[in-house]
């Protein structure tokens, strides 16, 4: 477009006259690991991600399929590719083969596994990689089952942003989530659930 | 009344006075100010480094600012390499244009729109309408707003004026609904069931941008309904506005921002949902994306050497919260897209000093500094302020507050002076004084005792007193 490659040159003028001769330069914090016990972290992370009304359930790899099992029984549940079989063969499950996003809207539940997830603030961080499927999948269905593996929980959001340098370079998208969808718009009373799903639930493998 | 802008349609004071006299505005204000303000200080609490938090935030966006062609440069072919376009917009009409061209291509007449506060600053959806496009606004407070034809009077909550009652009115009317209660619950419902249906069919969305970073053009929109969430991932378009500050340098440097924001906006640990997006992803979300970055005003403000650190500013709101000022007259009262004490400075400088009535908005400040206390960014509002009212008298011709002010700084320049003026004071207040106070001063000094009572002059002032007493000592 004509018009806007002159606006480029024009904006880009005047910026370089506006700011001429300085370049200060940036010192970053460094990022420094966390000095916690590991079970301090995890253990703030089901806290704090309860808080936001997530259900927390803490469990052990092996339970998980008994668990599932019994959170999403009756429900017609999504599944993106990469989630191991055992945890599928309770459930009934459709795998995501590109459905319209109207027919995502006919599922009960999702079922994903996340990138990384923050102690500090009880978030989960899905980077739409194997086990977490396209961004469409967790925010249609009403109910979505994120698995948590210890391991995976960091301490602060800039060991998150650190671990999270990968996917980024990559190019994949990243969704964020602390708590399910929430607004606090009407007289700042906070309701759950406007427009992604009404009901998050984590389940956090902790082996130890 | 109009959709937002820039420009008051009238000076401050004329302004504030019309909003005070909403009572119920007022109340609601109040409670929302007052509650977010105290969780803010709790969310702040939890940090044991805020402070270097704030000062790396403040370095980062000084940086940028500094460099900001070469980052700038540095996103657009980022963003390319990834498969999505940039535009650049001069001001509010070319990116109007941009916009109404990009949907217009793609042959349809209805978008859905993120909240945003630079596509209220361009009065996108006005211009949007004249060219036959209708935008409807998925975040909850933005539909109540464009519902009721009002305007945002908060950044982060731009229905905080509205309580239940009036929404349920709202809804009934405009949506149809026949809604049993005015809880907010409801409402909310009311509010899913009808945007769904717009999610899932509309093609083109548009929104603003958080942030963006450079290296890897990626791009970041904070929110916390999921409406966000739905514009960002289910149409097949997806443009997004961008000021030409908001722009980052490095993947790592959104950890701060990622701390600050959250805490310093809604007072929470984060916001529900975070998106990040690089360009377009075979398969998942739009696959079209188009990067407007907008200018409207921002390299004038960046070539002023003392104001351009308004442009650090991350539209937490946290300066609104705390304003003694803001809490009173209400967001309306600033007449801009921008409220509160980051409206007093930045509309002001984004229409280089020129417009009359944006002009009185450097006043509109007790100069308390809470402001300066609660930004995460640390901008130094409360001195640019009383730059700004430097660059603005100027233009004025002289009237008597400022020859008032003019006589005053005369007088507390030179002790000699001071002190002939407290004698003069004690010996002509005589009338003025009764039962010990003064209630009444003359002319328009009478505006500062409408309200309160002076206490009058001593017969011996601090100085002859402490003159007196160190010479006896001698
Ligand atoms: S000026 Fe500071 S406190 Fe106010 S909105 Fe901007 S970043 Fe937040």
């Amino acid at each position: 477009m004509k018009v806007s490659s002159e606006a480029r040159l024009d904006i880009l003028t005047r910026i370089n006259r506006a700011t001429g001769g300085q370049q200060p330069a940036l010192e970053r914090m460094p990022v420094l690991p966390s000095s916690r016990p590991r079970a301090d972290i995890v253990a703030q992370f089901a806290e704090y991600a309860a808080e936001y009304r997530a259900h927390v359930q803490t469990v052990t790899e092996s339970e998980v399929p008994g668990v599932l099992a019994l959170l999403l029984a009756g429900k017609r549940v999504l599944v993106p590719g990469g989630l191991p079989a055992a945890w599928l063969a309770p459930l009934n499950t459709t795998p995501d083969a590109g459905q319209s996003h109207a027919e995502l809207s006919s599922f009960g539940a999702v079922l994903t596994t996340c990138a990384a997830a923050i102690a500090e603030t009880g978030t989960v961080v899905l980077d739409h990689g194997p086990g977490q499927g396209r961004r469409a999948l967790t925010l249609i269905p009403d109910q979505h089952v994120c698995i948590v593996r210890a391991d995976q929980v960091v301490d602060s959001v800039p060991e998150a942003v650190a671990a999270l340098q990968a996917a980024i370079t990559a190019g994949r998208p990243l969704t964020w989530i602390s708590g399910p969808s929430a607004t606090s718009d009407i007289e700042l009373s906070r309701v759950e659930g406007v427009h992604g799903p009404r009901r998050l639930n984590i389940l956090l493998i902790d082996s130890a | 009344m109009s959709a937002g802008g820039l420009h008051p349609s009238q000076p401050f004071p004329d302004a504030a006075r019309e909003t005070l006299a909403d009572a119920q505005m007022r109340r609601n204000l109040r409670h929302a100010a007052g509650t977010i303000r105290e969780k803010r200080l709790r969310a702040v609490a939890e940090v044991a480094n805020w402070e270097d938090i704030r000062t790396q935030g403040a370095s980062i966006k000084d940086t940028v600012l500094g460099n900001l062609a070469e980052h700038l440069l540095e996103l657009e072919a980022s963003v390319k390499r990834r498969g999505g376009q940039v535009h650049w917009a001069r001001d509010a009409g070319e990116a109007q244009r941009l916009v109404a061209d990009l949907v217009a291509a793609q042959g349809v007449s209805e978008v859905i729109k993120v909240k945003s506060i630079s596509t209220d600053e361009i009065e996108l959806n006005a211009a949007l309408e004249a060219r036959g496009i209708h935008a409807t606004e998925t975040d909850l407070a933005e539909l109540i707003v464009q519902l009721a034809e009002d305007r945002p009077s908060h950044i982060l909550v731009p229905a905080i004026h509205k309580n239940r009652a009036e929404i349920r009115e709202l809804f009934r009317h405009k949506l149809g609904a026949d809604l049993l209660t005015d809880d907010p619950a409801v409402l909310a419902e009311a509010a899913r069931v009808y945007l769904r249906e717009k999610f899932l069919t509309t093609k083109v969305a548009i929104s603003g941008a958080n942030f963006a970073i450079a290296d890897t053009g990626t791009v970041c929109i904070v929110e916390s309904e999921g409406n966000g969430r739905m514009c960002l991932t289910l149409p097949d378009v997806l443009i997004s506005v961008m000021g030409i500050e908001k722009v980052l340098p490095s993947w790592a440097d959104i950890a701060p921002f990622m701390q600050l924001l959250p805490r310093s906006s809604t007072a929470e640990r984060m916001n529900p949902y975070t998106s990040f997006w690089s360009g377009i992803t075979p398969g998942d979300g739009p696959q079209h994306f188009h990067l407007i970055l907008l200018d409207n005003g921002r390299t004038d403000v960046l070539a002023d050497k003392v104001g351009r650190e308004t442009l650090r500013c991350i539209r937490c709101s946290a300066c609104l919260n705390v304003c003694p000022v803001y809490e009173r007259a209400g967001g309306h009262a600033y007449g801009s897209v921008y409220p509160g004490p980051i409206g007093a400075i930045l509309t002001p400088q984004l229409l280089q000093l020129e417009d009359e009535n944006a002009n009185s908005l450097p006043w509109a400040s007790s100069l308390c500094g809470a402001c300066y206390d609660a930004c995460p960014v640390k901008i130094n509002i409360p001195e640019i302020l009383i730059y700004l009212r430097g660059q603005i008298t100027p233009h004025k011709t002289p009237n008597a507050e400022s020859i008032a002010m003019k006589t005053a700084a005369w007088i507390f320049n030179e002790p000699h002076r001071f002190e002939g003026a407290i004698k003069l004071a004690h010996t002509g207040q005589g009338p003025l004084v009764q039962h010990g106070a003064i209630r009444a001063l003359p002319g328009m000094l009478g505006g500062w005792t409408s309200s309160r009572n002076l206490p009058p002059f001593p017969k011996q002032s601090f100085r002859e007193l402490w003159r007196r007493e160190n010479e006896g000592e001698q």
